[in-house]
């Protein structure tokens, strides 16, 4: 460009400015549209095609045991990435959210096998979590450090913390009546009890970050933090309820894997926090902040999960699970941009074309 | 453009060269905590238990390290960018189960061309990490969150159930982490001529120095002239070759590899380089740095053994120190930007 090299000289020729948009061309989407083709809708559509295709081409997937099993093995998953899809919302992450799991599934096991009353267990490792929640939080909002830094350093700590706590220890006998409620069905249809209390946090987290003020300040953070904070929002105070929130969910989640699988250890769900963002991120959570929904999230975590028991079901191995799970968190993030890039050198084009035809 | 870059202020640069600036400046330097740290892990234990420092004990703490090291060298090339790799354990574990292939198949091979093997191997899965994330234009966090499963899933569709043990390997080759020259083992002096060589370049080469730059204001290093996802890309090919050699010593080290070699080892080398003061938003930091952190992170698991502090400890022991190292490191660079702010003042 001659702009960049000559300081003095006036602009010599315009030149084609691919940044200013044409009369002609439509300024973005609006409406209906802009919901029935937004990336999060893409997720959905992807989960209801594939539903479809397993239930002709699948034997044994359409049937009340698959709901059951698939709804049983999403739940930790599906349960920690709503408060994870606000924070990267936000701009920021938490890597720390497993460990926090394992650190509630440990107090469970050490509690009750102490002899302690089984809803005060419940009570105190609800806390925990919030209690580490809190840590991350502070250290995150308060002192304003890098979330991605912090949260490897929790991760470490807070499973660390389960260690000391459980050992190498395993505790199994909890009260039968606890357990089985969690692997109950509802009726005959196949949907496990827990998932009402699992549709309570979904729809807490999803009028909270659409429908009200406190959400939309979220996305406006995710976009720019000095702006937000210029309008009067409370950056540093949002974050850390967020973070509050996350440990409270996945203490949750711990409490549940403990009594899912009847087993109280320090390793419970280690490792689900990758699980976790790529689920969110496969909803089309843009990891910069300020893009996502809860519905899209929902969808993309059902849909891995969904491909994972497909894919069992049909005998294809194990390994093969881990690769496509992959292969759709890369595709999900790459597919946009090469969309965009044809967007671009199509507009690009078209101002070209237009500048020509106005000049001559 | 240029006009804009004329309007920044002259450089202020600090009149040093008199014994009290160097003084300072080693002051400042941002490995200082960590060695301190380290001198003081290595000093304590030592004087509880005298056996830490034999000359076993510390061809094991160097051994242990060896591997975490070379691939925090290759993961500060990319935090200094602004950029990250998640799955370089999954590299690291295909690589290693590749070599256990290779003398299996070719018992007879020379050592030197599976090294070469190996690195090439690394190289080109990090080439697929660099193409996707240059190409693509889409953050390294999600992309090399995506590889890591992708890694893992060839490994396991490769390996299966099979494993290769130290056994299917020629002696000379596991010798190599057996092996000492004064008191070294053969595989950490190649780390350290590893970490030393690429020390040297970023601190001392063109190419070295634009990947600071990228990582300070990738913007800037555009209008600069810097070819910044030319840059990127390198780095990110350079860190599957390191990452290919810590597979191939990983194959030396360890008596089997197989389908989960090298799993979760991602967070560790980023918790490394953290340590080690390479700031995660890049820019800054050093490959002297993530190396001793490796270090660190290695050592503090041994002398608690040596201190007989329960094992369970250790973990929790881990994340504090990663929380310190933050903290630290963000108290410093607060207090730079202070200095920065007074001096550039007085400077108007």
């Amino acid at each position: 460009m001659s702009e960049t090299t000559s300081t003095t000289g006036t602009a010599a020729a315009p030149v084609a400015d691919n940044t200013r948009p044409l009369a002609s061309e439509p300024k973005g989407r609006t409406g209906a549209a802009r919901i029935l083709a937004g990336r999060d809708a893409i997720t959905i559509y992807a989960l209801v095609a594939f539903l479809i295709y397993a239930a002709i081409a699948i034997p044994r997937f359409a049937s009340p045991v698959t709901t059951g099993f698939l709804l049983l093995d999403v739940i930790p998953v599906l349960l920690i990435a709503m408060p994870m899809t606000l924070i990267i919302i936000t701009g920021e992450i938490d890597l720390s959210v497993a460990s926090i799991a394992g650190l509630a599934s440990a107090l469970m096991g050490v509690l009750w096998a102490g002899g302690m009353d089984i809803w005060l267990v419940l009570a105190v490792s609800l806390l925990a979590g919030i209690a580490a929640g809190m840590f991350n939080g502070f250290l995150i909002a308060v002192l304003g450090l890098p979330s991605l830094a912090v949260t490897i350093g929790t991760l470490a700590l807070f499973r660390g913390l389960a260690l000391v706590t459980i050992g190498d220890n395993a505790v199994a006998n909890f009260p039968k009546p606890l357990t089985a409620f969690f692997t109950s069905k509802l009726g005959g249809t196949g949907i496990p009890t827990v998932m009402i209390g699992v549709v309570a946090v979904i729809v807490f987290f999803g009028v909270l970050l659409h429908f009200t003020p406190f959400g939309r300040g979220l996305f406006a953070i995710g976009y720019s933090k000095e702006a937000a904070s210029f309008v009067g929002i409370k950056v540093a105070r949002s974050k850390f309820w967020l973070y509050v929130a996350s440990g409270a969910v996945s203490a949750l989640a711990g409490i549940y894997w403990t009594l899912r699988y009847t087993s109280a250890r320090s390793d419970n769900a280690s490792g689900l926090e990758l699980a976790v963002i790529a689920a969110v991120l496969l909803g089309g959570v843009s990891i910069f902040g300020g893009k996502g929904s809860i519905p899209g999230v929902i969808a993309g975590v059902l849909l891995i999960g969904t491909l994972n028991y497909a894919l069992r079901l049909a005998r294809v191995s194990d390994v093969v699970l881990i690769t496509v799970t992959g292969l759709l968190l890369i595709v999900s993030v790459v597919a946009p941009s090469v969309g965009s890039a044809i967007k671009q050198w199509r507009h690009t084009r078209r101002v070209r074309r237009n500048f020509t035809a106005g000049s001559s | 453009m240029s006009s804009t870059l004329d309007h920044k202020k002259p450089t202020t640069a600090a009149p040093a060269g008199s014994a009290r600036g160097a003084a300072a400046s080693v002051l400042r330097l941002r490995e200082l905590p960590v060695i301190i740290a380290l001198v003081l892990l290595v000093l304590v234990t030592y004087l509880i238990n005298p056996l830490f420092l034999t000359p076993q004990g510390i061809k094991d703490l160097l051994l242990n390290a060896t591997i975490v090291m070379i691939l925090a060298t290759g993961q500060t090339l990319l935090i200094i960018t602004r950029n990250i790799d998640l799955s370089v354990g999954s590299m690291l574990g295909l690589v290693a189960f590749g070599t256990g292939s290779i003398f299996a198949a070719m018992p007879d091979i020379p050592i030197a061309a599976v090294f070469v093997i190996g690195m090439f191997f690394g190289a080109l899965l990090g080439a697929i990490n660099g193409l996707l994330v240059t190409a693509a234009k889409v953050p390294a966090l999600v992309i090399t969150l995506g590889t890591l499963y992708v890694f893992r899933g060839l490994n396991n569709a490769w390996a299966g159930g099979k494993q290769y043990f130290a056994g299917d390997r020629p002696d000379a080759f596991g010798a190599l982490s057996v092996d000492t020259v004064l008191g070294f083992p053969i595989i950490t002096l190649l780390a350290i001529v590893v970490v030393a060589a690429v020390a040297v370049y970023m601190a001392g080469t063109r190419p070295g120095r634009d990947l600071y730059a990228i990582g300070s204001d990738p913007d800037a290093a555009t209008a600069f002239g810097i070819k910044v996802s030319k840059r990127v890309f390198l780095a990110f090919l350079a860190n599957g070759a390191l990452a290919g050699l810590a597979g191939v010593l990983y194959a030396s080290r360890f008596n089997s590899v197989g389908a989960t070699t090298g799993t979760g080892m991602e967070l560790t080398v980023v918790a490394a380089a953290v340590v080690g003061g390479v700031a995660i938003f890049g820019g800054s930091g050093s490959v002297t740095g993530a190396a001793l952190g490796a270090l660190l992170l290695t050592t503090i698991t041994s002398s608690l053994t040596a201190l007989r502090v329960d094992k369970f400890w250790q973990q929790a022991i881990v994340g504090v120190l990663i929380l310190t190292a933050i903290i630290i490191d963000r108290v410093a660079s607060l207090r730079t930007a202070r200095k920065l702010r007074i001096s550039e003042a007085r400077n108007v």
